[in-house]
């Protein structure tokens, strides 16, 4: 299938390796997904207040573009665009008042018409792919490499959005096991990792990422998977911050599940991009026997 | 900490205010607690986020000077747990925007360092910006 694709800013930044190996193994099990033409930023936060429309015309305006390009879905990875946009939608679909305003404001567009949908590829692998395909493209073996999946808040908060049980989720867990690696069951996969609270208060951040990555470590994880940019920098880059305040601490990689999968569906190495995330999962993929050495030299 | 109590504070402008903002109904909250058992910042909080709620009931604008709602990090884990079904994340919202929108930022843009700057992805600097800048 094709489907056009919103990237976001911070795939196109620190988040590089998360759209790399997305798209790579969305391909190898028939998903295309097309960079959506001159998309603009969705916000990061969707707007809580019941009288600021004009936060909601970015995330709209990306919906427009869909509508040009003649489709009716859209896909995206990261968490918070996916959270943002998908609220913005909803409103808007609920309120024609709200959207005939957004609309005459963007009057050098064509009008949004409510009905695009926006899916996060988590909810496209389940619902379009099914796993057990996915499970039969597997290719690289894991060897009981432990995987702890991390939700965070955007993807299952709030619930009208969520893509799965806000407080259970299994969709992660699904994905891991057909890939043929072994979930491990940490109860703070939903808990927030304080999310911008990273740009002024770095220790409340050390604080969420010690508790988070620590239980997961205890409970056997080698490393977390997720599906957020902003997770990915608190709970990994600032485990450099976190070992500063709390000298006990000792930290695992952070991966997104696209790497996981690229890894599993046998490309990985060129499309991972493992050397742009603070803990570099390199060692103990080596050490599992999942890469050979050498070849994370091009494991790039 | 000394609060008088009438009933003329809590239908004040300031309580309309943040209902209005909010769009929720401070009223239906009856102090079960289960936002501030679950909350993630809870620990450095002056105010417990059901004590917000509780001095916005009572129309207690001193909670306007309080960490607490800019400690808040929008993850809804109180939204989505509320047996009353408030949104306290909008509640919270609504407090930040009264001192926003005259024109005050928490978040001083020129103190963050420049070595933050270098390795703070665009997510993050977007996303705090648009939660605690006018």
């Amino acid at each position: 299938m094709k489907i056009p694709y919103y990237p976001g800013c911070t795939l196109k930044a620190q988040g590089l390796g998360f759209e790399t190996s997305a798209i790579a193994s969305a391909k190898a099990v028939d998903i295309e997904m097309m960079e959506l033409q001159r998309w603009n930023c969705c916000g990061t936060v969707f707007s809580l207040a019941s009288d600021d429309l004009m936060h909601y015309i970015a995330p709209i305006r990306n919906f427009i573009r869909v509508q040009e390009a003649g489709y009716d879905k859209v896909v995206t990875l990261c968490s918070m665009c996916y959270n943002t946009m998908k609220r913005a939608n909803l409103l808007v679909k609920n309120d024609s008042e709200k959207l005939k305003t957004l609309n005459d404001f963007m009057y050098r567009e064509e009008d949004y018409k409510g009905n695009v949908e926006i899916v996060h590829l988590l909810e496209l692998l389940r619902d379009e792919i099914g796993f057990e395909t996915i499970s039969k493209k597997v290719i690289r073996k894991f060897n009981e490499l432990k995987v702890a999946p991390y939700y965070g808040c955007m993807l299952t908060r709030p619930k009208e959005v969520g893509i799965d049980d806000w407080e259970e989720p299994q969709i992660m867990e699904n994905l891991i096991t057909a890939l043929g690696a072994e979930v491990v069951d940490d109860p703070m996969r939903g808990e927030c990792c304080g999310a911008y609270h990273t740009v002024n208060s770095k220790d409340l951040v050390a604080e969420r990422t010690r508790m988070i990555v620590t239980s997961a470590k205890n409970r056997g994880a080698d490393i977390i998977v997720l599906s957020c940019p902003l997770c990915e920098f608190n709970l990994g880059t600032r485990q450099k911050d976190t070992i500063e305040i709390y000298s006990d601490f000792s930290g695992i990689p952070v991966l997104y599940f696209t790497q996981l999968m690229a890894l599993a569906l046998g490309m990985g190495k060129e499309v991972c991009r493992f050397d742009l995330h603070y803990v570099d999962p390199r060692p103990l993929l080596i050490e599992k026997g999942i890469i050979e050495e050498g070849e994370e030299k091009n494991a790039r | 900490m000394y609060l008088k109590l009438s009933v003329k504070n809590t239908e004040s402008d300031f309580v309309k205010k943040i209902e209005e903002i909010s769009g929720e109904n401070l009223m239906k909250c009856n102090q079960c607690g289960k936002c501030s058992a679950g909350c993630p910042s809870v620990s450095r909080m002056e105010s417990l986020p059901n004590q917000v709620i509780r001095r916005v009931q009572l129309g207690d604008e001193s909670v306007l000077e309080d960490d607490t709602i800019w400690l808040c990090a929008s993850c809804f884990t109180c939204a989505v747990r509320c047996p009353k079904g408030v949104d306290l994340s909008k509640v919270m919202e609504a407090l930040r925007l009264l001192t926003l929108r005259k024109n005050v930022n928490y978040t001083q843009i020129e103190k963050i360092p420049r070595d933050e700057l270098e390795v703070l992805p665009p997510i993050a600097l977007v996303s705090n910006f648009r939660k605690m800048t006018s």
